[in-house]
């Protein structure tokens, strides 16, 4: 029992059954099943994002550009939907998936092949991604009429009963879960994590293995972008503007450490859920929509407490003084 | 931020004389880059010439550099601080309360200077006190101290300070050389002294170089490190009491996207991301760089986002040349 209470997973499905049970005491609608399916379906994005993010913080690196990958992404794919309404839609998101790729993977060329910081390097993709935004489109904004019928239906099409949306998001879990825990590459983004060194002496790329976990946050950030634009109907320069700190504050609340090394998909989608239960509340229990940024900041600073706490019984202390600072 | 490093590190023979080293140096190579670019800008348009217009230039960057001091020395001390911009934006909706509140002139400024410095502690004890990393703690002060000021303001604005406020951000101490520069002139020289000059200097170089040997060597890491964050707080309370004294208005998303600009002015200046080196000669002349390139795009009528395109390739490029220099050296070498 005490080892279960350690569980992070647990203690996080805990946390969030609590928070939607003092909600459902006021609320009771709030736990309608309907109720709690729309909550995840609108967290679905968030998941999908935090998966990637997750990688590319296991290999000890950050990807703050992804939000601006994401609405680079969601633009050229509104963009392709409006000059060429003929395109058929699993074609669009496959060229966004693999345009989010390619742009991760430039973040990933820079942190691998020069040695450049990984957060200089994506503070700077973050700027530029949105600059291409407005280069391509001097500004402009695609609105819900110039997108064609099928490119808005089909994340909210019904498929045994949930959104396409949700299902999507349910497939990227499994994927990425698989990719973690059942294949060399996903071996390789924790021995990189927790000791670089140690990695390349048993024969992994380290470069190479950052440069993989960045190719993946950026090819699901491609995917978001779709999801983004064709569910809010309307494409422009500004859209998840400040979203990289939502998806940067769900992966440390599901308890991935920013050191690098530790983390689950588990922990990921649960912190993702925790900021989805929260900001669907929040307009529930009459708390201003303004609001939502202060709580997600402070929710950061304790979840990384929380971990900071967690993760310092790891490892033998050699030097007792040196430790103890 | 732990790198890898696997190259083997060269112990030169002899050591270069100052006068060489000093030519050599990437403060000599800025040097030559501002030239150039005053150059260009002189050519590219008429208006640059004027001592008005250059005047009005310095507002580009005084503000921006004025935090940029202490955030490199938060960087050279191997830390960051994310939350700048925020706490621009909190302190100047904690002045813009107490103007509706009555408050005057001296007022103002002391509200602007202790949000600052209290944001600034917040850092700095959750950074120092509970030892978190100081990327994952600004990031989420940045969201806390901005979301504080969205929850004060919502989607309204202060205006209606008082008419001595504007002052700090529109006056001018003689001639062409406004408050603003004067303020940026003195903190250059009280950085350079801090750092170049006293113990505590020496100490943040310790603290970036290796944190352990400074322990060791009796540094208050820990302290020192407090001060830095209470240090960079405190002028951005300062930038804020400029920028907000500058506009006459507050809105919550006051200064948004700041921090990247000061990030990149400091790596500009030749402060290694990594910690343990850089100058505050290195700073200011990538201030000046940094202020006059916007300033001649903004008489080519460039538009504001492409100049944030043009500094995120700053940044990456800035820190991208000496690496790829220095490999291409060694492969001449071999």
């Amino acid at each position: 029992m005490a080892k279960l209470l350690k569980n992070r997973e647990i203690l996080l499905v805990l946390a969030i059954i609590a928070l939607v049970f003092a909600i459902a005491l006021r609320f009771p609608g709030f736990v309608a099943p309907a109720n709690l399916a729309r909550v995840y379906n609108d967290t679905s994005i968030l998941i999908i994002l935090a998966l990637g993010q997750m990688a590319v913080i296991l290999t000890r690196c950050i990807d703050l550009s992804m939000a601006a990958n994401l609405a680079l992404c969601g633009m050229v794919a509104a963009m392709i939907n409006a000059a060429f309404p003929g395109v058929p839609i699993p074609l669009v998101i496959l060229a966004v998936v693999a345009l989010g790729a390619a742009l991760g993977s430039i973040n990933g060329l820079l942190v691998w092949k020069l040695d450049i910081p990984p957060i200089v390097v994506t503070l700077g993709t973050l700027t530029i991604f949105r600059g291409m935004i407005f280069l391509l489109t001097n500004g402009a904004w695609i609105n819900a009429h110039q997108m064609s019928d099928a490119f808005k239906a089909l994340p909210r099409a019904p498929l045994i009963g949930f959104p396409v949306l949700s299902w999507l998001s349910i497939v990227a879990i499994a994927a990425v879960y698989i990719l973690m825990t059942r294949t060399p590459v996903g071996r390789a983004f924790f021995a990189v994590g927790g000791n670089p060194h140690a990695a390349v002496y048993t024969g992994i790329d380290v470069g190479r293995t950052r440069f993989l976990a960045y190719c993946l946050s950026g090819g699901l950030a491609g995917l978001a972008g779709y999801l983004w634009v064709s569910r809010y109907a309307v494409a422009y320069v500004d859209i998840a503007a400040g979203f990289e700190l939502d998806i940067i504050a769900a992966c440390v609340i599901g308890g991935i450490s920013i050191a690098g090394g530790i983390g689950s998909v588990g922990g990921a989608v649960l912190g993702s859920l925790f900021l989805g239960v929260i900001k669907n509340a929040l307009p529930v229990i009459n708390i201003s929509p303004f609001a939502q940024l202060a709580i997600s900041g402070t929710v950061i600073i304790i979840a990384v407490a929380v971990n900071a706490r967690t993760e310092k019984r790891k490892g033998r202390v050699i030097l007792k003084k040196a430790e103890a600072v | 931020m732990a790198e890898l490093n696997l190259s083997p590190r060269v112990i030169p023979d002899r050591l270069q004389s100052r006068g060489s080293r000093a030519l050599k140096s990437w403060e000599s190579l800025l040097l030559v880059v501002a030239v150039l670019i005053f150059a260009i800008n002189s050519f590219a348009s008429p208006y640059f010439l004027d001592p008005w217009n250059l005047s009005d230039a310095t507002f580009n960057f005084t503000e921006k550099a004025m935090i940029a001091f202490a955030m490199a020395l938060v960087i050279i001390a191997g830390e960051i601080d994310l939350s700048v911009a925020s706490i621009i934006a909190l302190s100047s909706t904690a002045m813009g309360l107490a103007v509706t509140m009555g408050a005057d002139t001296p007022m103002l400024v002391v509200v602007g200077l202790g949000t600052g410095l209290l944001c600034g502690a917040v850092n700095g004890l959750l950074i120092t006190g509970l030892g978190l990393p100081s990327i994952v703690v600004t990031i989420g002060t940045m969201s806390l101290f901005r979301g504080l000021s969205f929850i004060i303001l919502g989607d309204q604005a202060y205006t209606g300070y008082p008419a001595s406020f504007a002052y700090f951000g529109q006056g001018y101490v003689w001639w062409v050389f406004s408050f603003e520069f004067a303020l940026f002139a003195v903190f250059a020289v009280i950085y350079s002294v801090l750092l170049h000059k006293t113990n505590f200097g020496r100490a943040v170089y310790a603290i970036g170089n290796n944190q352990t040997a400074a322990l060791f060597s009796g540094v208050r890491v820990g302290r020192v490190k407090f001060i830095l964050f209470l240090l960079t707080g405190l002028m951005a309370g300062i930038a804020s009491i400029c920028l907000t004294s500058r506009l006459g208005s507050t809105r919550p998303s006051i200064a948004l996207g700041v921090e990247l600009e000061v990030v990149t002015m400091v790596v500009l200046g030749g402060v290694s991301i990594l910690g343990g080196s850089g100058t505050i000669p290195g700073v200011v002349l990538a201030a000046f760089i940094m202020g006059m390139v916007t300033f001649g795009f903004g008489l080519l009528n460039v538009p504001g986002i492409v100049m944030s395109i043009f500094i995120g390739v700053l940044l990456i490029s800035v820190i991208a040349l000496p690496i790829l220099w220095a490999r291409a050296r060694r492969r001449v070498a071999h």
